[in-house]
């Protein structure tokens, strides 16, 4: 089998935040009711992970499931675990009408770290950090493209988009971490 | 600018995280329909000064489609709520009212 290829191997920029690329990431998309009995079971026996609460994420042996809408799981994973845990969950789920489908590869990952974290992230996203809480996931746009922010502790947050715009998002987190740029609104 | 919070996914935003998706609570005048009814429903709508229901796409987050009650002279959103319904909840009307007083009411 093929080396896995990440969007930006190797992107790293290090202005007033870190921001890396975080390399092949495997993530499932689950699509389905997520009050359906048979999900729920699945997921405590493949993930051992229970459903997150709106907009929150749970952390599980196999990695972290994240809430992205009210009938949508994103599953994120290590890449290479990706078949396995598509297959399993595929056989405990049976019959039920939900959706599984890989999408490790269509998106991109960057791990954004630095006490101005939020400041930086505050140019792109019309989004009040002050009120986004770690273990939360905020799906939004980053200027002019839509991305998803979840937030790991208080000054990392992982950001992910489509690949297609990966380039795109690399340049504008360098362009907005630049030094001299600081606002200091979120001190703290 | 307008904010407006998402009751799909309980998110508060300002405009450009979602797209307007035109009058809502139109009813449809398929084929069978006469020409008066689907000429209307195809073509005329509403352009109120005041008190307006919107169909609204939170497109940069939960994907889902919501109905927005708002003032299209200040900007107040009076009330957003799902989509699956006909017309205006009544309590939506209800505080329409209370802010509005003069409204003539839905329709």
């Amino acid at each position: 089998m093929s080396e896995p290829v990440s969007a930006l191997p190797g992107f790293r920029n290090e202005g007033m935040i870190s921001v890396v690329e975080a390399g092949p990431c495997g993530m499932i998309t689950m699509r389905g009711d997520l009050t359906l009995p048979a999900l729920a079971k699945a997921m405590t026996d493949v993930m051992k992970a229970d459903i997150p609460a709106q907009r929150r994420i749970t952390h599980c042996d196999h990695g972290r499931v994240a809430w992205m809408s009210p009938d949508e799981l994103l599953l994120i994973t290590d890449y290479g675990a990706v078949p396995g845990i598509i297959g399993d969950l595929q056989s405990a789920i049976g019959d039920a009408f939900v959706s599984l489908a890989d999408v490790s590869d269509a998106r991109a990952v960057f791990r954004l770290s630095g006490p101005q974290v939020c400041d930086v992230l505050a140019k792109i996203c019309p989004v009040d950090f002050a009120a986004f809480e770690v273990g939360e996931i905020r799906r939004t746009r980053a200027a002019q493209v839509a991305a998803a922010l979840l937030r790991d502790a208080e000054h990392a947050f992982t950001l992910v988009c489509f690949r297609s715009v990966a380039q795109y998002m690399g340049d504008l987190l360098a362009t907005v971490s630049a030094p001299g740029g600081e606002v200091g609104l979120y001190r703290g | 600018m307008l904010l407006l919070s998402c009751p799909c996914c309980g998110v508060s935003a300002e405009e450009t995280e979602f797209v307007n998706g035109g009058e809502a609570h139109l009813k449809r005048f398929g084929p069978g329909s006469d020409d008066a009814d689907y000429e209307s429903y195809m073509f005329n709508r509403k352009n109120p000064m005041g008190v307006h229901f919107e169909r609204w796409r939170h497109v940069h987050g939960c994907g889902k489609w919501f109905i927005a009650a708002r003032c299209t002279v200040t900007l107040e959103v009076f009330a957003t709520y799902p989509a699956q319904t006909t017309e205006p909840p009544a309590e939506v009307v209800a505080r329409i009212k209370a802010r509005r007083p003069d409204w003539e009411g839905y329709k």
